[in-house]
């Protein structure tokens, strides 16, 4: 096997810096964001009594499930021994890792009381998939930091492929916990489905890939270190297979609800008359975030630019799809009494109105950010990028 | 002074219902007994409500403005964040117009899904079957908003001020119907029921489901009754009559 | 030898002085109606274990009436002013006199209510 260096990322540089200054002032903003919406209270945010999940959680979501989506490129390379991916897999933990913290993050600040975050950890009610989550997530870190440990230093290589194997199945279970978060909702017509866990780990793969590639591209930029089109058209392949893969289960998650009679209501809400809903679902999520990107990576002479764009598609097509699925899912009325029409002053059989305020979309960003942050510090601390990824040809 | 008085009213009604229902039968119509001081809520008993839909009117709130006075909950004038623990829905078949008004609360599941889903187990079911949240380790998520069918829960978005001492309340919790959990271990009815026997059009009966010789189960195994999407198979406490 | 008794008269005189200070550097809250459900001492080590644990027991098991109440402390400690009870966690009444002094924040009262009855100010 061909011998990979890696070379840490040189801190102090005035670019480096300047990266880092603009994420700390995102952070700092949603740090603001966030004293501002617990000290006032949720009132100030879109977010309401019909709406209870906003766009924090859109965020949160995203990130969550790209975090497990990054990892499958360190699994290729190592349970599915893939060598051209192998340089790779300890940027793909370290950006997996980094991604699950600010997508979490996101998800405690929302809480109505962040403050007793040590009751959550405390208290476990073991019939709530939730708190299962906060055990994925907690162990999510653990295996796959060890996983990286065995990839960094050679005295742990032994271990390396039980860790690679444990950290492939553990995000598979993890992605499988936070679909269920939705799939177990029995009474939403939008989500009780058991389609909403591979459709989560579709999604994964494709908003994860998208993340690397994008990174992946940009430090080769900033860094002027080669990166191989060869291996990126790869990864492009790759991507629109998976954004393929999202496509179908989307269309199997629509088309199963369409034959169920009472779900009639809600699938028309989404795909034919919710306004933003069904201009997101399909502009954003099936055109840009599906079919452009496919369209642009299936062909054998994609370029770096093509690339580039269709990885930025994914990821703006996938905040669109988790835009729908969470905020859509709850703007639709609860059905308390099938085929009736109901009326209150509470909003029943209403569509609910949500518009995000500025606090929680800084709050979102503050995780993208810690993520960034987080995954800067790492490059530069340790050896996770290669010195060299291929030559560069000059086909561009 | 509310609560001598309720009891007051209540042994008042369950007479009078017992000579309703039954003339000429002695029937006892035990009232709910308070609890002696120290003892725990029981499984023996499980407490519920009847409402006959085919009374209750579509002008009426008594029963939603007594349990904002008995609760506590200012009107913020915000209806989608203030809180609300019953509601009146109107409800109309679109094929025939028919038309009928009804109070839905907490339902307060058998099997109830805010308590499978809550991450901490600040949703949790007493012993008597009265669902409740432990505002003491609730942390605000919110997942049992997003998993109640009957969307019975509030989210307090705002700090509060003025609490009720036995309905304490705040800010970044979440909250419901509690059945009038106070009165009922001081041996009372809820709020809702009393107002709508008072001021109302009496179409809510309270008691308690485990006893087969209480008015409510009574009325039951004689009278057709329903629930609301009981398809979802949860068993509420709350039954209703003409929906 | 002098000097030391010299010392130890200075000591004895000083002491009183000393102990009157800190009485006054002490959180000062008003006095309560009625006798409390156990001693000062082990109340003031005891309170919140012994709410947190009545706590518990009143609402996830439903008993009532047991010693240990909020309710109770609240009714008992609340000062009256022009015929209106003073909320218990204004600044100088029972629980906030200490707690500030202490430098320890109260939970309690973002949702319970801070004076007696009906929780009407
Ligand atoms: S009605 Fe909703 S809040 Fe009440 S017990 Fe059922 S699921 Fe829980
Ligand atoms: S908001 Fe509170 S009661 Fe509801 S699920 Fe979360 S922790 Fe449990």
């Amino acid at each position: 096997m061909k011998r990979i260096d890696y070379l840490s990322v040189r801190a102090w540089t005035p670019g480096w810096l300047m990266l880092m200054a603009g994420s700390a002032v995102i952070i700092a903003l949603a740090g603001a964001a966030v004293l501002f919406m617990e000290h006032q209270g949720h009132h100030v945010t879109g977010m309401t009594n019909q709406v209870v999940w906003g766009m924090p959680h859109v965020f949160a979501i995203f990130l969550i499930v790209a975090a497990s989506g990054t990892l499958n490129v360190a699994s290729i390379g190592s349970v599915f021994g893939r060598e051209p991916y192998q340089p790779l897999g300890r940027l793909s933990a370290l950006l997996a890792m980094a991604l699950l913290a600010g997508g979490l993050g996101v998800l405690v600040l929302d809480l109505g009381r962040p403050d007793r975050l040590i009751v959550a950890m405390t208290h476990f009610n073991f019939k709530s998939i939730f708190a299962w989550n906060v055990i994925l997530y907690s162990g999510f870190f653990a295996v796959v930091g060890v996983y990286l440990w065995t990839m960094l230093d050679w005295r742990m290589k032994r271990a390396y492929k039980p860790a690679a194997l444990t950290a492939f199945v553990w995000r598979l279970v993890l992605t499988t916990g936070t679909g269920s978060i939705f799939g177990f909702l029995l009474a939403r017509d939008a989500y009780n489905s058991a389609v909403m866990a591979p459709l989560f780990i579709a999604m994964s793969f494709a908003f994860g890939l998208a993340l690397f590639i994008l990174f992946l591209l940009g430090t080769a930029t900033a860094l002027e270190r080669s990166l191989s089109l060869d291996l990126l058209r790869r990864m492009g392949k790759l991507l629109a297979l998976f954004a393929a893969a999202n496509l179908y289960f989307v269309a199997l998650q629509h088309g199963t609800a369409l034959y169920m009679a009472d779900r009639g209501a809600i699938e028309a809400f989404i795909l034919l008359n919710g306004g933003i809903y069904t201009i997101l679902f399909w502009g954003g999520q099936v055109l840009l975030g599906g079919i452009v990107p496919m369209a642009l990576l299936f062909r054998s002479q994609a370029t770096r630019c093509n690339i580039r764009f269709a990885s930025l598609m994914v990821v703006a097509g996938g905040l669109a799809q988790v835009y729908v699925i969470l905020i859509g899912g709850q703007a639709f009325p609860l059905t308390l009494f099938p085929g009736m029409e109901a009326s209150s002053g509470f909003m029943d059989g209403q569509v609910a109105a949500y518009a995000p305020t500025l606090a929680e979309i800084l709050l979102g960003l503050g995780g993208c950010a810690l993520a960034l942050v987080i995954t800067i510090v790492g490059i530069s601390a340790f050896r996770i990028l290669p010195a060299a990824l291929g030559p560069v040809e000059a086909s561009e | 002074m509310t609560q001598a008085s309720s009891r007051r009213d209540l042994l008042k009604g369950a007479v009078l219902g017992a000579v309703a229902i039954a003339p000429g039968l002695t029937l006892i119509a035990p009232a709910a007994q308070a609890r002696p001081a120290g003892s725990a809520a029981s499984a023996a008993n499980r407490w519920g409500l009847l409402i006959d839909t085919s009374k209750c009117d579509a002008g009426c709130t008594a029963c939603v403005d007594a349990c904002k006075t008995e609760m506590g909950l200012p009107a913020l004038d915000r209806p989608a964040t203030d809180a609300q623990y019953i509601r009146k829905v109107d409800v109309k078949d679109p094929k025939t117009g028919h038309q009928h008004s009804l109070p839905v609360m907490c339902q307060h599941c058998a099997k109830p899904p805010c308590v499978d889903v809550c991450p901490t187990g600040a949703s949790m079911k007493r012993a008597d079957g009265i669902v409740l949240v432990d505002r003491h380790i609730c942390i605000g998520c919110r997942y049992c908003m997003m998993a109640c069918p009957y969307k019975a829960r509030s989210f307090a978005h705002e700090d509060q001020s003025n609490q009720k001492a036995h309905n304490p309340r705040g800010k970044g919790c979440v909250e419901g119907c509690t059945l009038c959990v106070h009165r009922i271990d001081a041996g009372g009815r809820p709020a809702c029921v009393e107002a709508c026997a008072d001021t109302g059009r009496a179409a809510m009966i309270f008691g308690d489901l485990n006893d087969a010789n209480s008015e409510i189960s009574r009325r039951l195994s004689k009278q057709a009754s329903s629930r609301i999407r009981a398809d979802l198979g949860l068993d509420p406490a709350i039954r209703y009559q003409g929906i | 030898m002098g000097m030391r008794v010299v010392m130890l008269a200075l000591l004895l005189v000083l002491m009183p002085w000393q102990g009157a200070r800190a009485a006054e550097a002490g959180p000062q809250f008003p006095k309560a109606q009625g006798q409390c459900v156990e001693d000062a001492g082990t109340m003031r080590r005891h309170h919140f274990d012994f709410l947190k644990h009545q706590r518990d027991d009143t609402m996830r098991e439903g008993i009532r009436g047991a010693k240990h109440s909020l309710k109770d402390c609240v009714s008992c400690h609340a000062a009256h002013k022009d015929g209106k009870a003073v909320p218990v966690n204004a600044p100088g009444q029972f629980c906030a006199a200490c707690h500030d002094y202490a430098a320890v924040s109260v939970g309690c009262f973002t949702c319970h209510a801070t004076t007696p009855g009906e929780g009407k100010p």
